[in-house]
Parts: structure tokens; C-alpha cells; sequence
């Protein structure tokens, strides 16, 4: 089970901050297949936030394939957002690329912002999340 | 169930004949299933508005309906906090549980009105009068739920009570109207907490409209601009709520019509950023966003 953590002054709209960490736990493996969300009603309960909010974020998570509400019995984790496993071939090529950068004289945090800015070009898509409402643009 | 929790049809409402007015040519449309927040400075006209919708005072001119009828017809579905909280001092927890019970047959659900208790740590022997602020928020919350109303009118439900207090007790309020798909329409000062909460605003000034529609909506209509101070001209064709203009440093809230031109920074403003910026310039226009659009959407 996870507990929301509700912050009102960062400006993310309070169901994108319970679908990143709902993802977030998934990640963790805080999470796992078969696992069982909190209600919406325990959620507003504890959090103090619109029903209504909690129904848009878990169907969201829905939507994405990652939970299914079973009728009557809550809403259930369907598949965890795992990292790529740590023997994958592309962590070795990561290793790789990283070591070459450094060879090249890159310290950590140029290296961090390159990642970064490829990150952002390869996931433009992604951008709905950045945006204050979380809604497309 | 109707669609419509409260509609207003340019209401009216002034107390003696040679009074204030308290409200002045109220439109607005409450549809059901929403939490609405009522803000407003002191003497907005508030608590008016909720009392004429609780039936306990008729409108001067104008008209009001509660959930398709008369507030009074309306009655038996309605549950109305005032803002005192007024409970019999001398009656016990269970006593005013039973009250309730007594007064509402075939409505109560004790079940519910038990579960609020409950949470609060209540001993059902304890009298009403020993109790503190936010205990006694408890018990009247209690016995507007057990009635299972589909329209719920709190005046300032919060205001006497604790962080902790305000934050448990908002909790089991939306929980246990999501519920039973009551309606709630509660007024308030601390604007910064009703953020996240309600999903309706409704915005008095001098008892008007000041601003009303689903929340989302009515953020999403306005954007905070920061940028130099040489380009306010430049928002000609937008409603301007508010400017302030700080050396060469120029912040506003506007209403864009259009596309803004310019080097201008652009955000959404917060509940309380566009609350406060509509109550600090009481002069500019109200604006009323049709929910029935977003339903459509």
C-alpha cells in the first residue's frame, strides 16, 4: 500500500502528483503487480483532497495500462514500471558512453545536463507533465 | 437526483427596507456532485447566500431554487451548518445522535452520524458543553451527515478549530460525501486550504458575482504575466484583473482573449493568486463560466 504525499505549493496539479507517485512506488518496487491502491475515499480521507481528483489520477494510471479497477474490489497494480534490469545491454552501453565522456574531460554534471537535454528531446512528448495543469498541450 | 444543486436568477437580498443590499443581482448555477467554495471578504454576503438557500430567509427580488424546487420544499434534503454551530449544551454525544434520528425519520443513517463521532476520539457521554471548538465541529458535522442530504451548506465550518483539526475533519467531510454523492457548498476565509478540496468556486464582492464556475476552468482562464514594465499597453485586448508594477518589473493577471504578444513570463495562477488579485481590484469585471461546457468538453 502506498500513502500520498499531497504538496499544495509546488504548482503540479494534485493528480499528476498522485499518478508520478504512484509510478514513483512502481519504480521501487514499493509497488507490485496484484497490489491493491488506496480507495479514494481512504485517499481523501488521509489527504483532505476532491474525490474527484484521486478518480482522475487512478484513471489515468488506468488509461496507461499500469492499474485496473476491479468493480466492487478497488484498484489493482496490473504491471511495475521497472528500470531496464542491471545486466541489460544498455546499461553497458550507458557504462560506456560515460566512461568515454569522462575521458573527454566531461565532469559529472556536464554529463548529467547532456543526459538531460537528450532526455527532454527524445521524450518531447512527456511535456503534458511539465506544464502546470498536466493537461496536453 | 436533479442535475442542478442551487440556481440563482438575479437574487436579491436586503435586509429593512432602507438597508445594504447583502446580495445584488446574484446569477449563478451550482451543478450537483460538486464541492463548492464560497469565498468572499467579510460582509460579501456569504452567509446570506446560504441562508437564503437553506430556506431560512426568502429573497427580496429575484429567485432562488435548491436541488429543481422552493428551499423550503427543499428542506428535508438539505443539511445547513451555521456558522455558531448551535447545539443543545446540555445533551450528551448520543443525545444530540438521537435528536437527529428523531428529527429526520426515514432519513437518518446512524451508521454514518456513529462513524464521524467515532473518529473524533468522542465519548458518547460526554456532554455537548464540555466540549472543545473543533469536538463540537465534529458532532454538527455528524448530524449533517447522518442526514444524508444531498445538499450540504456549511457557513465557515472550519474557522474555530486546529490545523490538525481542519485537516481531519475536511478529510471526513469529502469522504463521506463522495459517498453519497452529496453536494457541498462551504464558505471560508483560508483560502489556501480549500486548494485541492473544492472543484467549484463561487467569488462574492459587495454581494455580487464576482467570479463563478468550475474551478479548473476559471484558472485555466486566467495567466499571471511577469515582464517589463513598458509593455502593459501591449495587453490592451485582454481583460486586465490586476497590475503591479515594481521598478521596471511589471506583474499582472489577466483574462488573455487571444495569443499574448510580447516577452512576457506566463503561468497559471493558484486558488489563492486569483482570489486575492480579484479581491484587491474589487473593480474589475466578473466573469461566470457555464459548467454545462465543461460537461460538453
Amino acid at each position: 500500500m502506498v500513502a500520498y504525499r499531497i504538496d499544495r505549493r509546488t504548482g503540479v496539479a494534485t493528480y499528476v502528483q498522485i499518478v508520478q507517485q504512484t509510478k514513483q512506488a512502481l519504480r521501487l518496487g514499493l509497488l507490485e503487480p496484484g497490489d491493491k491502491l488506496p480507495t479514494a475515499r481512504e485517499v481523501v480521507e488521509a489527504t483532505a483532497i476532491n474525490p474527484n481528483t484521486v478518480l482522475k489520477a487512478y484513471r489515468e494510471l488506468e488509461r496507461e495500462g499500469l492499474v485496473e479497477a476491479r468493480r466492487g474490489l478497488g484498484t489493482f497494480v496490473r504491471r511495475s514500471l521497472g528500470a531496464a534490469p542491471a545486466g541489460s545491454p544498455l546499461k553497458a552501453e550507458l557504462s560506456d558512453w560515460t566512461a568515454r565522456a569522462r575521458a573527454e574531460g566531461l565532469e559529472r554534471e556536464d554529463v548529467a545536463a547532456l543526459f538531460a537535454s537528450v532526455l527532454d528531446e527524445q521524450f518531447n512528448d512527456d511535456q503534458r507533465f511539465k506544464n502546470n495543469k498536466g493537461e496536453p498541450a | 437526483m436533479t442535475d442542478t444543486a442551487i440556481e440563482a436568477a438575479a437574487l436579491s437580498k436586503r435586509f429593512g427596507r432602507r438597508g445594504k443590499w447583502a446580495l445584488r443581482d446574484c446569477t449563478l448555477q451550482l451543478p450537483a456532485g460538486r464541492v463548492c467554495a464560497v469565498v468572499g471578504p467579510n460582509g460579501a454576503g456569504k452567509s446570506t447566500l446560504l441562508a437564503v438557500a437553506a430556506g431560512l430567509l426568502g429573497p427580496t427580488e429575484g429567485s432562488l431554487t435548491v436541488l429543481g424546487t422552493h428551499p423550503t420544499e427543499a428542506r428535508p434534503r438539505i443539511a445547513y451548518v451555521a456558522q455558531d454551530k448551535p447545539l443543545h449544551p446540555q445533551l450528551t454525544v448520543a443525545d444530540t445522535l438521537r435528536l437527529g434520528q428523531e428529527l429526520n425519520p426515514g432519513r437518518w443513517d446512524a451508521t454514518v452520524a456513529e462513524r464521524v463521532v467515532a473518529q473524533g476520539d468522542l465519548a458518547p457521554k460526554t456532554r455537548v458543553r464540555s466540549l472543545s471548538g473543533g469536538q463540537r465541529t465534529r458532532v454538527a458535522l455528524a448530524l449533517a451527515l447522518g442526514k444524508r442530504p444531498e445538499l450540504l451548506l456549511l457557513d465557515e465550518p472550519m474557522a474555530d478549530l486546529d490545523p490538525l483539526a481542519r485537516h481531519e475533519l475536511m478529510g471526513t467531510l469529502l469522504a463521506e460525501a463522495a459517498e453519497s454523492g452529496t453536494t457541498v457548498v462551504m464558505s471560508s476565509h483560508v483560502v489556501a486550504e480549500l486548494e485541492g478540496s473544492c472543484d467549484f468556486l463561487l467569488l462574492l464582492g459587495a454581494g455580487r458575482v464576482r467570479l463563478a464556475g468550475p474551478l479548473e476552468d476559471l484558472l485555466a482562464a486566467h495567466t499571471l504575466l511577469t515582464g517589463p514594465a513598458g509593455a502593459l499597453d501591449t495587453l490592451a485586448p485582454h481583460t486586465v484583473v490586476e497590475s503591479r508594477t515594481t521598478g521596471r518589473h511589471l506583474s499582472a493577471l489577466v483574462r488573455a482573449a487571444g495569443p499574448l504578444d510580447g516577452a512576457w513570463q506566463t503561468a497559471e495562477p493558484s486558488l489563492e493568486e486569483l482570489v486575492l488579485a480579484h479581491l484587491r481590484s474589487p473593480d474589475a469585471p466578473a466573469l461566470t463560466l457555464d459548467p454545462a461546457r465543461e460537461a460538453a468538453a
